[in-house]
């Protein structure tokens, strides 16, 4: 396991630790004082009163927080102390659900989702149902993790899944500063061991892409110069291939959210923010066609929503109760996080949007 | 009248200068942003060569703008700072290379 300098906020007893003060931070500040528009003013100046979900293509099951790395801007506050871990019978209720769906992406995320016991079983059924794109959101170093995550590349490959996995820089210093010591050298590891199977080959049809996300408080730039450069080198220094880049901006919640207090550098971020909104991204924000199920079954508009506890505003709204119609129906709840998906080029866990 | 020469918010305000002289802003501004395209040159590298000259001009808004756009292009504190030494090497190069002048003056009077 990686060298791990810092803690959960849950671990830190941190009053971020519970979503309401993230809430109340987000809605305070900048955002009472009026200098800066609030989420829900700006988009009803770009012509939406509501946010309106569209139809629903992407299912993303979040399996547990419980991760073997604790990076320091992770959105989930993830770590090896969190317990949150989805259980099989959760998992037999998903799985009703994307027999029944007409998501044709299926994304599987947590924490580390491999840590679940069950995980290996929930993707064996999960495939049968013949998905179109199957992802699992893998953090790399947990296949270097232990022996028994080593043959996980030979897994991925068996049931076709495709792999998107973290990278933040193809630098060893800056990838270890936000991910933790040593992080970087088993990285490369696992994306060898996944190239060697085929995984991220130029030709081939396992797919393998990386996620970017800012080290620091700023937002990425161009995603395609960024992959070009990300290529580039992991070729030049390590002969390492991967298929595409998705460039994420970091959201203001949990512990990035932290970062920003404690740094300083909160309002002069959710400033950038603001003034890089970008009224073409709302169209593609990608709660309007995604849904996020927790581990303990809720649904969510989006990822980051679950993290802030804001349950979808619809009488279905656990997976026990999945109601497409009525999902679609729904308003999604928005708040002052909302800017780190509108500015730029937009921002979604499938990278850019516009 | 702030009682500071430089004031970071007046970064923002860099767009503003069209309002004095609007074609010749105009111009400036288009010609601007077409140096900063990728060319032969990578966007990345010329942001690196913007962040040098930026400390030999000693200009605390380019200084601003370059070192977060080189973050924001994946550019290490390490490109940066060798950057930086490239612009301070040719700075005291060319002060140096004048003491020629100092020496030929010197050997010319002074035998
Ligand atoms: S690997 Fe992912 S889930 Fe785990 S701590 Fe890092 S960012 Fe969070
Ligand atoms: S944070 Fe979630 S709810 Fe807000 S715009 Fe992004 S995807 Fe939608």
């Amino acid at each position: 396991m990686p060298k791990l300098k810092i803690k959960s906020l849950h671990h830190r007893k941190s009053l971020l630790a519970k979503a309401e003060n993230q809430l109340e931070h987000l809605s305070n500040g900048v955002f009472k004082t009026g200098e800066l528009p609030t989420f829900q003013a700006k988009i009803a100046n770009s012509g939406y009163e509501k946010l309106k979900p569209k139809k629903l293509e992407i299912l993303q099951i979040n399996l547990g927080y419980m991760c073997n790395q604790v990076c320091s801007h992770c959105h989930v506050d993830a770590g090896p102390d969190r317990q949150e871990i989805m259980t099989k019978e959760t998992m037999i209720d998903c799985l009703n659900v994307i027999k029944n769906s007409g998501a044709h992406t299926l994304d599987l995320t947590g924490g580390a989702p491999e840590m679940n016991p069950n995980f290996r079983w929930f993707v064996e059924e999960a495939a049968k149902v013949g998905i179109k794109d199957f992802i699992v959101r893998s953090n790399l170093t947990i296949i270097r993790a232990n022996k028994k995550y080593y043959d996980l590349p030979e897994f991925f490959k068996k049931h076709n899944i495709h792999v998107v996995s973290s990278l933040p820089h193809w630098t060893r210093g800056k990838t270890d500063k936000q991910r933790g010591e040593g992080v970087f050298n088993k990285s490369i590891e696992a994306l060898k061991s996944l190239n060697n199977i085929g995984y991220g080959m130029p030709e081939s049809n396992l797919k393998l892409d990386l996620v970017y996300n800012p080290s620091g408080a700023f937002m990425p730039s161009n995603q395609s110069d960024l992959e070009r450069d990300f290529k580039q080198a992991l070729k030049e220094d390590f002969d390492i291939h991967f298929h595409h880049l998705m460039a994420i901006t970091n959201l203001p919640i949990s512990r990035f959210l932290d970062f920003l207090i404690a740094s300083d550098n909160y309002e002069d971020y959710m400033t950038t923010l603001v003034e890089a909104y970008n009224p073409l991204a709302v169209e593609n924000v990608m709660c309007r066609n995604t849904l996020s199920v927790s581990w303990d079954g809720w649904l969510y508009d989006c990822d980051f929503n679950q993290m802030l506890c804001m349950k979808v505003d619809s009488s279905s709204n656990h997976i026990k109760n999945f109601d497409e119609a009525a999902l679609e129906n729904r308003n999604i709840k928005i708040s002052q996080h909302c800017y780190g998906c509108t500015a730029g080029a937009g921002s979604s866990c499938q990278g850019t949007t516009v | 009248m702030n009682n500071s020469y430089y004031d970071p918010k007046d970064l923002k305000k860099f767009g503003s200068i069209t309002e004095f002289q609007k074609e010749l802003g105009d111009k400036f501004f288009d010609y601007y942003t077409s140096v900063f395209e990728e060319g032969n040159l990578t966007a990345r590298e010329k942001s690196l060569i913007a962040l040098a000259v930026a400390h030999t001009e000693q200009c605390p808004y380019c200084i601003d703008a370059y070192t977060q756009d080189g973050l924001q292009r994946g550019v290490t504190r390490e490109e940066m700072m060798e950057a930086v030494h490239v612009g301070a090497a040719i700075k005291s190069g060319a002060a140096l290379v004048h003491s020629t002048m100092m020496m030929k003056k010197v050997n010319k009077l002074d035998g």
